[in-house]
């Protein structure tokens, strides 16, 4: 249902110009040079995993985009690009957010950390080394998403962030199993890995008192 | 997404006049509503106005005792705010209940406020739609409806009005603050800020072309218990088929809106006046002339068993 419309458009153009015979004239990959002439660009500072990144940017790519297709960093996922799974969640100046939806140039002078700053497989964050104890995933598609979101969660907490489930707003917080399933349920699981991943933030959370 | 220039705006007035003073330009703010439309091109601006560098994201009180919460400052935010998690229950417990906390920590007060309807078809480019397209038809009419509005609808478009935080700030009688080109301020009851489809479904919001929002103000807290209980598919993370916003007495009075069942937050003054005989003279009143279509009748009953409980809550 979701096609979008210009993609329709430009597979109609193809198949009738490869009908008419004129697909000789039509260039088949890459913007049309109209549209490469017009597409705006900006310059884009950005601290990514306490790295200093400057670049020069079409102003339509995403955040999540910038981090997986200019500067590699792979860890972060895109599930759906319209904010709905979770798999691009990362920490903007240390707030979690769906990258898919937040333009880069949005972005300049911000301090993004993403998986791979979290930390490393010689030095895990203790919410990565909770997730493979635990068993915190299954193909590990959302994994990134998930672990990033965790850490936020418990610093929402700490913050007297409300959820859903919490009864007396006014009370201290604590992160309960219900509290912390609500809290994660903008990450979503095709694999179905919640309870173990419910198991591993509780950890991290009861270690941290 | 259509190409389009950037700026950050460096004070309302200059976001104002880039806006209005540009064919095709739009304020962002979290963008979480906006990008979403610009990636299925049901919007194409063709210049973007960043307006989040602005200093508009303070909760400050207002001498009366009421609450002036600044149009940037997060839903997050708000609904975190010592003052409104002990005053304005029902603020923090309708954004608590709409999307996620990532979505939440991005999106603001005034886009939330803009944030445009859910209607499957307003989404599908390729069907009629004529909020989208104006005088195309509405495909929604005999077609799939059922989380669309059964009242304040017209011939030309059911959509419903699918947000959280409005409901609440409906009972609360807030009202928007706006700056426009001409560097007018004015105030306006969100009450009168939600247009009502009629002959023109495109025309949503009682905004000019490029009048920022720059504060919703609330008034004193209301006396009573606050409630904000939204009915969805899931029990996380999804729209409301239907919800109610309600600031309870004990002397059974008290103020009621319906969200997700109209096109804008519904609070009607009858239905209110109401409450002490109970949920179906409230629904009764509320619904009065609705049109439902065959899917979504079921939201008139709903309505009435999701206040009853709203109530009983009420006397705890
Ligand atoms: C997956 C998903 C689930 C969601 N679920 C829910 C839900 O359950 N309940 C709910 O209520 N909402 C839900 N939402 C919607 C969400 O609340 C809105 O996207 C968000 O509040 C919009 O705020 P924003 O700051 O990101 O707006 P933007 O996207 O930045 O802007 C929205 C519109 O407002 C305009 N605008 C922004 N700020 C101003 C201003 N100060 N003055 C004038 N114009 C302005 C913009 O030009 C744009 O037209 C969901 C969204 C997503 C993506
Ligand atoms: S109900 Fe409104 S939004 Fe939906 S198709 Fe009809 S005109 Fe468009
Ligand atoms: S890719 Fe961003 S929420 Fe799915
Ligand atoms: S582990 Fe496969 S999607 Fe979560």
């Amino acid at each position: 249902m979701l096609l979008p419309e210009w993609l329709l458009n430009r597979r109609e153009f193809v198949a009738g110009a490869a009908a008419s015979g004129a697909l000789t004239t039509v260039p088949m990959v890459g913007p049309s040079p109209a549209l490469a002439e017009t597409a705006p660009t900006n310059a884009v500072r950005l601290d990514v995993n306490g790295e200093p990144h400057a670049l020069t940017l079409d102003t339509r790519t995403t955040l999540l985009d910038t981090l997986r297709e200019h500067l590699h960093l792979t860890g972060t996922k895109k599930g759906c690009d319209h904010g709905h799974c979770g798999a691009c969640t990362v920490l903007v100046n240390g707030t979690r957010i769906n990258a898919c939806l937040s333009l880069a140039v949005m972005h300049d002078g911000d301090s993004v950390t993403t998986i791979e700053g979290l930390g490393t497989p010689d030095d895990m964050h203790e919410m990565q080394a909770a997730f493979v104890k635990h068993d915190g995933f299954q193909c590990g598609y959302c994994t990134p998403g998930q672990i990033c979101s965790a850490v936020a969660v418990l610093a929402e907490v700490e913050q007297g962030v409300p959820s859903h489930v919490t009864g007396d707003l006014t009370a201290p917080m604590a992160l309960s199993n219900i509290e912390l399933r609500e809290r994660m349920s903008g990450n979503i699981c095709r694999c179905g890995a919640y309870s173990n991943i419910a198991d591993a933030i509780t950890e991290v959370a009861e270690a941290r008192g | 997404m259509t190409p389009f220039t950037y700026e950050r705006a460096t004070s309302p007035e200059a976001a104002i006049r880039a806006v209005a003073g540009t064919p095709g330009a739009k304020f962002i703010a979290g963008g979480t509503n906006l990008l979403d439309l610009m990636k299925f091109q049901i919007e194409r601006p063709t210049h973007l106005v960043d307006v989040r560098g602005l200093p508009l994201a303070t909760i400050e009180d207002t001498p009366d005792g009421g609450l002036r919460i600044g149009a940037l400052v997060t839903n997050t935010a708000l609904a975190a705010h010592p003052r409104v998690k002990r005053d304005y229950g029902v603020v923090s417990r309708a954004i608590v209940a709409g999307a996620t906390g990532q979505l939440r920590n991005k999106a603001s007060v005034g886009g939330n406020l803009l944030q445009r309807n859910r209607c499957p078809y307003f989404y599908n480019v390729h069907t009629p739609c004529n909020k989208r397209v104006p005088g195309s038809g509405c495909s929604a009419i005999g077609g799939a409806s059922r989380s669309l509005a059964v009242v304040g609808t017209s011939e030309a478009c059911i959509a419903q009005n699918p947000g959280d935080m409005a409901v609440a700030l409906m009972v609360l009688d807030a009202a928007v603050e706006t700056m426009n080109a001409a560097g007018n301020t004015r105030s306006i009851p969100l009450a009168e800020f939600f247009r009502l489809p009629g002959e023109t479904p495109e025309i949503e919001f009682a905004l000019e072309p490029g009048e920022l929002i720059t504060a919703v103000t609330l008034p004193p807290p209301p006396a009573g218990t606050h409630h904000y209980h939204k009915v969805r598919d899931r029990a996380s993370y999804a729209f409301a088929i239907v919800s109610v916003a309600a600031v309870l007495d004990e002397d059974g009075t008290g103020r009621v809106a319906f969200g997700s069942v109209a096109p804008r937050p519904w609070r009607v003054a009858e239905a209110e006046a109401a409450l002490p005989e109970g949920p179906a003279a409230v629904v009764a009143s509320a619904f009065d002339g609705a049109k439902p279509t065959h899917e979504n009748a079921f939201k008139i009953p709903l309505a009435e068993r999701t206040l009853a409980l709203v109530i009983a809550e009420g006397k705890g």
